[in-house]
């Protein structure tokens, strides 16, 4: 099942009716692939592989996102459960992945022996490695210190930091620290003018992966579903020809593309959030015990050189 | 008399007995002012958005979210511990003035202490 694009008006290979098509799946697992300018759609099941053989490329790596190990309440009694069940998805994976991202809230209360149980979990997961963010409940109480001391030795100040992978450029941002009254998620002066650097030598042509917590554009701002100085960072990315934003904190996937840049949200490991202004708040959503897991999943990520583009996969944990 | 002296003491005790009623009674109604000075936590906003108290008032911040939260004031006067579910962050505001507060894990939620 497909849909490619009919009208195309900006030239960016999307049409209204084929995004909006993407973004309506998004919730029971959707693959959107930009590829050579053509944006298409799948929804997920079992016959996944079939779609998706064919877009394996030389990078293969796997986003999760919240787990939130220490959450106990009805929404998710057994969050260990869930992230064991979202590594065995991992492990079954056809292309195992180079590594393994982890964009944060890794804890629920930013006490040791979660991150113990966390850490002690993910090193079943067959890969080269784990790279992290820090979620804001990462950084209760000690404004990350016990974060950084056990997940971000080789950053820089909070915890941001940059890699090359076969001729992709991957940036770890932090946008949960130091938080203003009324405000959302902040990268501060700091990082942004690092990253301003990180990036000057690199020619347009480079695909850039930014990795953060909190969104990087205004997903829902009255939920502080979004981060204030996104923006200026954004700007230092715009000559680049594919730049692909995935990010977590918001527990369902979500994805916008603007000009070169592709937006992406992960699931939860560990409990499901309410869509934009469904809700009193967005609170953890209670769902019934079986639909739990339809909710929460992984998400694949793969290069294929030349195509300037990377395709996402979110996979629920049941399909 | 035996009977009188029984009387005798009994009255005052009676007494004594309603007076301590009364007094549990003011008791009681002194903590029903105490709710006045409750700030609840819930669905990720701060209850009353306004409280205004009298100085010397403490004033008690309950959660009642799954999620944790923080009360920080914008001027640092008073700080929490992270809350989590029915946790409970006590202050004394002793001096007048404004004190607008957020918590600085969700900071899209702000609320205000007035003391006058």
């Amino acid at each position: 099942m497909s849909d490619y694009i009919i009208h195309d008006h900006n030239n960016d290979g999307i049409d209204r009716r084929g995004f909006l098509k993407c973004m309506a799946w998004a919730g029971t697992g959707t693959l959107c692939v930009l590829q050579g300018g053509v944006l298409k759609s799948f929804a997920l099941g079992h016959s996944n592989h079939e779609h998706t053989g064919s877009l394996k490329g030389e990078l293969s790596f796997v986003q999760i996102s919240d787990s939130h190990i220490g959450f106990n309440k009805p929404a998710n009694p057994d969050v260990i459960g869930t992230l064991q069940a979202a590594i065995a998805k991992i492990n079954a994976l056809s292309t195992p992945p180079e590594f393994v991202l982890h964009t944060g809230d890794l804890s629920h209360f930013s006490k040791p022996e979660e991150f113990d149980a966390l850490e002690q979990n993910l090193k079943s997961i067959k890969t080269g490695r784990v790279f992290y963010v820090p979620g804001e409940h990462d950084v209760l109480n000690d404004n990350g210190k016990q974060y950084l001391e056990r997940f971000g030795k080789s950053t820089l100040r909070d915890g941001w930091y940059s890699f090359d992978q076969k001729g992709v450029h991957f940036i770890g941002l932090v946008n949960v620290l130091n938080l203003k009254a009324g405000g959302l998620g902040n990268l501060g002066r700091e990082q942004l003018e690092w990253l301003e650097k990180d990036v000057k030598h690199l020619k347009n042509s480079t695909p850039i992966v930014v990795f953060a917590h909190i969104p990087l554009w205004a997903v829902y701002p009255e939920w502080g579903w979004g981060t204030d100085d996104a923006a200026q960072a954004l700007s230092y990315l715009k000559r680049f020809g594919s730049v692909t934003v995935l990010n977590g904190h918001i527990h369902q996937t979500m994805q916008k593309v603007e000009g070169n840049v592709t937006f992406h949200t992960a699931m939860s490991t560990a409990f499901p959030q309410p869509q934009p202004g469904t809700a009193p708040s967005p609170g953890p959503l209670k769902v019934p015990a079986e639909q739990l897991r339809n909710l929460l999943g992984i998400t694949d990520v793969d290069y294929v050189r030349g195509r300037h583009s990377l395709a996402i996969t979110d996979s629920p944990l049941t399909s | 008399m035996r009977k009188r002296s029984t009387a005798r003491i009994a009255a005052p005790l009676l007494l004594l007995v309603c007076v301590v009623a009364l007094g549990n009674k003011n008791a009681r109604a002194g903590s029903q002012d105490n709710a006045s000075n409750e700030v609840k936590i819930d669905n990720f906003s701060f209850t009353p958005a306004t409280l205004t108290v009298a100085p010397g008032t403490t004033v008690t911040w309950t959660n009642r979210d799954d999620i944790p939260h923080t009360v920080v004031s914008d001027d640092k006067v008073f700080k929490s511990k992270v809350l989590d579910t029915d946790e409970k962050f006590s202050y004394t505001f002793t001096k007048p003035g404004r004190y607008p507060y957020f918590c600085s894990v969700h900071p899209k939620m702000t609320a205000e202490i007035v003391v006058q």
